[in-house]
């Protein structure tokens, strides 16, 4: 286990370089500088600034900087915010991110699965099609028309919760669900399907013959193995929250991370481009690690080595 | 399964780290609330506290580096230079103490500063801290991109920003701690809008260099003179608080104790956050609420420094294009309806104009007549006209149709704009075709820079206050010109107005007068489409918040809350 955890932490290290570089040699493709006044400077003014930042050489040598950089754990300076260290930035900035997308991941497995069982053991009743259309409703209404509308009706209308703004738990509830919508449908639809086809299995039947209720049938010995399959689902889910929350984020006007991630896009903020770009990255390729290694614990047919009993 | 076991334990006890890590956060924001709260409580007994939304974070609290309007808003109400703006937009002396000596040349500028002007440290306000900050601004090792601020206008300027002079070299000298001596490089009729520009403001050295490279990147290293001091600004964060400078020279005239600050990107929540009373203020709205919001009671609508012309490009790969034929130009010109396209399209208080210079820039030295008034309608909207044209241009280029490309950035705005263009210039121009090219913004600056474009939606904004910042850009081989626009006669009057009649503010009038209709009226080398409005929502109870048309949106010194 401890060397097949090694090994991929081998794996994510190149995955990040790898990432990084066609990160870097993409954005050197933007058009325009990261100087937001550049309508305004002369081509000189222009020139001194590249020089200042770097920028006047050749792109295989800014390239090996920032690589050496990096490796010193260096992210470099924002433009747009002049003199604010990237970690800096990001550090400020992933704890709302952070909570949002956990908040939402397990909401929406919790209801998700739930929604799904209940479907699945009462296949083809109202539930299963309430269930259902829920589903499809979270799946199809985009995350920031259902933040809109959560902020006009429960925020404006109702009063309920605060309309926007970063003030403790009562203003990350409606973000969350806005965001949860989307893993409730994945997760209750994968639920359902695998359920139903456990259902029919061989083993389910034994369970049931030796008379156990239909529910102790279902806790005991069916969700288990449904939930493999649902896990395949969490690591696209993952990052279904984090594109979803650039959106979410600013219709709450969260100080999360996604909305600066287009940000410094649009301003051509290289260091943050980067930075962003390599926490997602490593986000990602961490969370796709720990599905992996739950694979194993809940279905232990999987295993991580080989030799290993 | 042991080992099976054991893992989810790992896995469970990370999980819980990380919600752990969120709910510490959580519990210092809610702290945070109650702080909040308490001066809620406050301000019931009397104390004066204005809500307000923003659009964007604070990029620096840096002014040398500062170049976008949320930095200089927060200027304006932190910080003074020598002079500051009055509610006309007329500049006033500040922490200059009265107005300054004046050479006989025009030259040489002598103010006396106040002696009762201090930091929020306490350190007092000196001559020397103009010289320290305006000495960095040039140095190119700050990076300033608004050095050229200085640039043509006090002495050695240009030499330093481009590292062929020493800082030291520069025309302002702090003669003793209460006197400043300025050199110009020539008399300069609108020195004292310059004087109110953040780039000019002052630093204080120790301050400054005590905190290196994180001086402005929070509220805890920046350091005010004016009104108010910037708290709880963590450098890229949502919120902010504005509360009363005690150290401020002019504090008994501050009412408001206490400001906050929430940055809402979208409009929509700007607008809820307003209805629900959270915040007195909204920042400017967008052309889709604007237009919902138009007629609301508490709508306030002011006409902004920045003026909107299609730019006719007259050379695009070293070839004439279309539109080096002046009836061409003129043409399309006059085959739009402006005043429809503010009022349905924009609907956000822009107003259509028939000239290049906005309204409430500068007034005549003499009269006091507005720029724009004197200078009159240019070229207007007139679809009969504009066809003449169009049939005289087409002849002259020999051909019965045209296609050209309409450049412009990619917000919802601007692609709104584009279409009602299109369809204007098509449906008035027989045989002309538009190509709309919307692109973002960083793209369309890089083509018109390349001059790979035929027109181009573009809009300027005043660098201070006079005629001039508009109209230099237009001079042959302009840094900004991107046009190949070309005119003797227009370059004589530009120089004319800088140079030979700087001394002479009547003539110096008549000659920016004449270079406009040049430009406008004869060679229609741009054409004039608005000058750019914005719409806010204002609680009624909020008085006496001034907005300007250049520097920061708006100042606070003068609010008081009257509930």
């Amino acid at each position: 286990m401890a060397r097949y955890i090694t090994k991929r932490i081998i794996y994510l290290i190149i995955t990040l370089f790898i990432i990084a570089s066609v990160t870097f040699f993409l954005m050197k493709f933007l058009p325009g500088t990261p100087f937001q006044n550049q309508e305004r400077l002369t081509i000189e003014q222009q020139e001194i600034l590249n020089a200042k930042y770097g920028l006047d050489q050749p792109i295989p040598v800014q390239y090996m900087n920032y690589m050496l950089n990096i490796v010193k754990g260096d992210l470099g300076v924002s433009f747009q915010f002049e003199n604010q260290p990237v970690m800096d930035l990001l550090m400020n900035r992933i704890g709302p991110s952070l909570q949002l997308g956990v908040q939402a991941m397990i909401i929406g497995t919790i209801v998700g699965i739930a929604l799904g069982v209940l479907a699945a053991m009462f296949q083809n009743t109202w539930i299963d099609y309430g269930s259902t259309f829920l589903a499809i409703l979270g799946k199809s209404i985009p995350s920031f028309v259902l933040a809109a509308l959560l902020q006009y009706y429960i925020g404006v209308k109702l009063g309920w919760l605060p309309v926007a703004s970063w003030n403790g738990f009562s203003s990350s509830i409606m973000p969350t669900i806005a965001l949860a919508c989307f893993p409730i449908a994945t997760a209750a639809r994968f639920m359902r399907t695998e359920l139903i086809e456990v259902f029919g299995s061989d083993y389910i039947t034994l369970a049931k013959a030796k008379g156990n209720s239909r529910m102790e049938v279902a806790v005991k010995h069916a969700i288990r193995n449904a939930l493999i399959p649902l896990i395949t689902v969490l690591g696209p889910m993952a990052v279904g929250l984090m594109t979803g929350s650039m959106v979410v984020e600013k219709v709450f006007a969260v100080p999360g991370i996604g909305e600066q991630f287009v940000k410094s896009i649009m301003t051509n903020d290289f260091p943050i481009i980067m930075g962003t770009t390599l926490f997602f990255a490593f986000l990602l390729t961490v969370i796709i690690l720990i599905i992996d290694i739950l694979y194993g614990i809940i279905d232990p047919r999987i295993r991580l080595t080989g030799g290993d009993k | 399964m042991k080992n099976s076991k054991y893992y989810l334990i790992i896995v469970l006890a990370l999980t819980m780290v990380m919600i752990a890590a969120c709910g510490s956060n959580d519990s210092s924001n809610n702290e945070n609330k109650e702080g909040s709260s308490d001066s809620g409580d406050s301000a019931a007994s009397g104390e004066q506290v204005l809500n307000m939304v923003e659009t964007a974070e604070i990029p620096t609290g840096d002014p040398s580096l500062a170049t976008d309007a949320a930095s200089f808003i927060v200027f304006g109400q932190t910080m003074e230079g020598l002079y500051v703006l009055d509610e006309n937009d007329q500049p006033v002396p500040a922490i200059a103490d009265g107005e300054p000596e004046v050479s006989e040349d025009g030259l040489v500028y002598t103010f006396k500063l106040r002696e009762d002007a201090a930091w929020s440290n306490g350190e007092p306000v000196t001559a020397h801290d103009f010289v320290y900050s305006w000495q960095r601004a040039l140095n190119p090792d700050t990076g300033s991109q608004y050095a050229y601020m200085f640039s043509g206008i006090i002495e050695n300027a240009t030499d330093i920003m481009n590292g062929d002079a020493d800082p030291e070299e520069l025309g302002a000298v702090a003669v003793d701690d209460h006197t400043l001596e300025v050199t110009l490089e020539q008399p300069v009729e609108y020195l004292n809008s310059l004087l109110a520009f953040g780039t000019y403001l002052p630093l204080n050295e120790d301050f400054v260099e005590e905190k290196g490279d994180s001086f402005g990147t929070n509220s805890d290293n920046m350091l005010a003179n004016g009104p108010f001091v910037l708290t709880e600004w963590d450098g890229s964060g949502l919120t902010w608080k504005y509360v009363k400078n005690e150290h401020y020279y002019d504090v008994d005239n501050v009412s408001l104790d206490e400001v906050n600050v929430q940055v809402a990107k979208e409009p929509s929540t700007a607008v809820n956050l307003y209805e629900t009373g959270e915040v007195d203020r909204t920042a400017a709205l967008s052309a889709e609420y604007a237009k919902q919001y138009a007629n609301h009671e508490d709508a306030a609508t002011f006409e902004e420094g920045s003026s909107w012309y299609l730019k006719f490009n007259q050379e695009r790969n070293g070839e004439e294009t279309p539109l080096a034929n002046e009836n061409i130009r003129k043409a399309i010109a006059m085959a739009f309806d402006k005043e429809a396209f503010t009022e349905q399209v924009l609907s956000n208080g822009s107003i259509p104009t028939d000239g290049y210079v906005p309204r409430g820039l500068a007034t005549n030295p003499e009269t006091g007549e507005d720029f724009r008034e004197e200078s009159g309608s240019l070229i207007s909207y007139d679809v009969e006209k504009a066809q003449e044209h169009w049939e005289k241009g087409l002849e002259e280029l020999g051909v019965d149709s045209l296609e050209l490309d309409y450049l412009s950035d990619d917000t919802e705005n601007a692609k709104r704009t584009a279409e009602y263009f299109k369809d204007q210039l098509e449906t008035n121009l027989e045989g002309l075709t538009l190509t709309l090219e919307n692109v973002p913004f960083k793209n369309r600056l890089d083509r018109t820079t390349d001059q790979d474009y035929d027109m181009v939606m573009h809009g300027w904004g005043p660098d201070y206050l006079d005629p001039l910042t508009f109209l230099d850009l237009y001079v042959t081989d302009g840094a900004n010109n991107q046009a190949s626009i070309s005119n003797e006669k227009f370059d004589q009057l530009i120089e004319d107005a800088k140079v030979t009649y700087a001394n002479d503010s009547a003539k110096r009038w008549e000659a920016m007068l004449e270079a406009e209709k040049i430009l406008v009226q004869e060679d229609t080398a741009i054409a004039p489409i608005y000058q750019r409005g914005r719409l806010t929502l204002i609680k009624p109870y909020v008085k006496g918040l001034e907005e300007h048309l250049f520097g920061p949106d708006y100042t606070l010194k003068n609010v008081t809350i009257e509930k």
